[in-house]
């Protein structure tokens, strides 16, 4: 290619081809930190509340009040952990962390069923961890209720209204099948944003950038010399963790891998120009990877992956509009989990598309100008 | 020093002909701060132009608006012929760069730094093997050809940044402190290979601060904050009236205890400065000066001087000299 816009294109994916065979053990972790990462939040983390310690304290201990605990018991929420000869005792589990659930049976709760009255159990939950103490504010009380029912209308009664929900798409409600399509959009950020912009601060610190401004490369040449590798490594990492997802993990997938694929791309590119942009403005690898990690926290809190967007104060609400990952997560829930096809999600892959090219559109303005300055 | 007619801002100079570099009044500002303020400057080709001073005084800065790195806040450049700021691209084809840092790819072998720049430039294969093989006899580097850069000496990696700037034949290279941080060695060979590429017609532009380095050019200039306010031939420069003045020689005095004899020398009337260079004494005299006073003034004290004879000024004593001219310009300026 001796003219042409993307004159030297070839020269510099020759080099970055050498850098990379060189070293081997960064694009092994590059690929290796993901699956790990994958590993450790696939396997570790579990939204599905189970086994609360429980704590209880049973003034009453009565036949009434054993088969009250024996409700709690089976619900598989809650473990008794220990049984408290007072108050004090009761409120020392909670305190300490060893319980955080205590239920106190008054003297009077079998008295109060056997004359009809309202027989009180105070359940109290530690509101510290707000999925463990909203668990078990909704199935001590549906205990409750299905309680009193029996109580009131007998042991098989038909009711006016029966809803029945059903879970669709993740009928076991599995932690990994919810988080794993959603971490797929911070993990390629993070090898795709990051490995871009080391790459090319590195170039900066040693000078052979402005080496290569003095040759006859072009702008269009380079970048994508120094794009292209890294947009390899993204498909190449993501096919990984999409095995990963389905034979590792047993995730189903509803919809077309093929689709996947196609609609990572305008994300990989988005986080590429990102990577370009924070070559522009860092001066060194460090700081390099300290604004990589600016760009990630965003991705992970405001994205979806783990808080649902709709529940945030409106002011996060409308920012996330503005995070990349926030149209990726849906993409990769929508094609795994939902099994969602071209037709629901060409507007996600769309927004990504503008993104990439508006950002694309200032690295390359930044680029000549900033990179080469001091 | 070159006189060239002012340039007026929105007036382009017509091409000048014939010249390797060829400045007229070329300024860059960096928001308040002018790091070059009107430098005129013209290079023959088949030069060695050493370009000389202090750091921060706008040795790289200047280069780097040669190279097409920085643009020009004004004044205009031509670089065999070419305009740097509209013809950019070719003039690239014809310069070759070496950096400060040597700017090599340290996990890349002597072999590969040299493939892919001669890739970038786009040579044919057949001329990449010949160019590689030439850069190789002249260099020396063949032995280490598969070795990593960064495994490389000091002088090993400037040689290999020098035969990457010039795998394309550039006819002009811009080589900026080539010898910095190298051994005398490697100095020495470097200049030696400067000067039988000089002799195939290839113009060098290049920075240093040794001044024996400065000696060999064959075209010094020297810039000060800025400004250029030498520039010339050595031999030209060393007869500037400012290092010459009239009714002054200069001798150099070879004595033992040349530190007590240089603050007695310094006490007798008629010697303008004096300097120590290693076991001698460098003065600047008035014209009528009779050195066998200055020899019985040390004997009295217990020195023997055991040589006399007349110097001609170093372009060390001519940069000195026209620094120092320069700051007591400045100092009445402020004034």
């Amino acid at each position: 290619m001796r003219s042409g816009p993307f004159r030297g294109l070839r020269a510099v994916l020759y080099k970055e081809f050498l850098h990379m065979r060189r070293d081997r053990m960064a694009i092994f972790f590059a690929l290796l930190i993901p699956l790990g990462q994958m590993i450790v939040l696939g396997f570790a983390i579990d939204t599905n509340i189970r086994n609360i310690n429980t704590v209880v304290f049973n003034q009453d201990n009565t036949q009434a009040s054993r088969e009250l605990l024996d409700r709690f018991r089976n619900s598989d929420t809650f473990h008794i952990v220990a049984f408290a000869q007072s108050d004090k005792e009761l409120n020392d589990w909670i305190i300490s962390g060893r319980a955080r659930v205590g239920v106190k049976i008054p003297v009077d709760y079998s008295d109060q069923l056997l004359r009809r009255g309202t027989a009180q159990v105070l359940v109290l939950i530690d509101g510290s961890d707000s999925s463990v103490a909203g668990t078990a504010l909704n199935v001590s009380t549906a205990i409750g209720l299905d309680e009193s029912l029996r109580r009131v209308v007998g042991v098989s009664p038909r009711f006016a209204v029966d809803v029945r929900p059903k879970l669709l798409f993740n009928p076991d409600s599995r932690s990994p099948n919810f988080f794993l399509p959603g971490l797929l959009a911070v993990l390629l950020l993070f090898v795709t944003t990051f490995l871009t912009a080391v790459s090319i601060v590195r170039e900066k610190e040693k000078g052979t950038l402005e080496q290569l401004f003095v040759t006859p490369v072009k702008p269009m040449g380079l970048l994508l010399g120094k794009l292209l590798p890294y947009l390899g490594t993204g498909i190449i990492a993501l096919l990984g963790m999409l095995v990963f997802m389905r034979f590792a993990f047993q995730i189903p997938f509803a919809g077309s891998v093929w689709l996947i694929v196609l609609l990572s791309l305008p994300y990989l590119f988005v986080n590429l120009s990102l990577g370009l942009i924070i070559s522009s403005i860092a001066g060194s690898q460090s700081e390099a990877i300290q604004r990589s990690v600016m760009i990630i926290l965003p991705t992970i809190f405001f994205s979806g992956y783990i808080f649902p967007r709709e529940t945030m104060p409106l002011v996060f609400y409308l920012f996330s509009f503005l995070v990349p990952g926030t149209y990726y997560v849906n993409i990769s829930r929508g094609i795994i989990l939902r099994g969602a096809g071209f037709e629901h999600l060409w507007t996600d892959g769309l927004v990504l598309l503008i993104m990439g090219v508006f950002l694309l559109f200032v690295a390359a303005r930044r680029f000549r100008n900033k990179i080469i300055a001091v | 020093m070159a006189a060239h007619r002012p340039n007026h801002a929105g007036v382009t100079p017509p091409r000048p002909n014939g010249a390797a570099i060829v400045t007229q009044g070329l300024v860059r500002r960096f928001g308040a701060f002018t790091a070059v303020d009107g430098v005129d400057l013209r290079v023959e080709h088949g030069e060695v132009f050493g370009f000389l001073g202090p750091n921060g005084s706008g040795k790289t800065t200047v280069i780097k608006m040669l190279t097409g790195l920085l643009p020009l806040s004004e004044g205009a450049a031509w670089v065999d012929g070419l305009d740097v700021r509209t013809e950019s691209e070719q003039v690239r084809e014809r310069i070759g760069y070496m950096s400060q840092k040597f700017s090599l790819y340290d996990d890349l072998t002597v072999a590969e730094n040299l493939e892919f720049y001669g890739r970038i430039y786009g040579l044919p294969a057949d001329r990449l093997r010949r160019r590689t093989q030439d850069i190789l006899d002249l260099n020396g580097l063949g032995p280490y050809l598969h070795r990593q850069a960064a495994k490389l000496s000091g002088g090993w990696k400037q040689r290999l940044a020098l035969g990457c700037a010039m795998l394309h034949e550039p006819k002009i290279l811009f080589l900026d402190e080539p010898t910095a941080g190298i051994d005398p060695v490697a100095r020495r060979q470097l200049w030696d290979l400067l000067f039988q590429l000089s002799g195939q017609g290839i113009t060098f532009f290049v920075t240093t601060h040794y001044m024996d380095e400065a000696e060999r050019c064959s075209h010094v200039a020297y810039i000060y904050f800025g400004r250029l306010i030498a520039d010339g031939t050595p031999d030209t420069l060393k007869e500037m009236p400012e290092v010459n003045p009239p009714g002054t020689k200069r001798v150099e005095v070879t004595a033992p205890e040349i530190t007590r004899a240089l603050r007695l020398a310094r006490e007798l009337p008629g010697i303008r400065s004096a300097t120590v260079f290693g076991q001698s004494i460098h003065a600047l005299v008035d014209e009528g000066f009779d050195t066998a006073e200055l020899e019985s003034h040390l004997l009295r004290q217990g020195i023997h001087v055991s040589e006399v004879r007349p110097l001609a000024p170093t372009l060390e004593d001519v940069f000195v000299e026209l620094t120092y001219k320069h700051q007591q310009l400045a100092e009445v300026v402020r004034a």
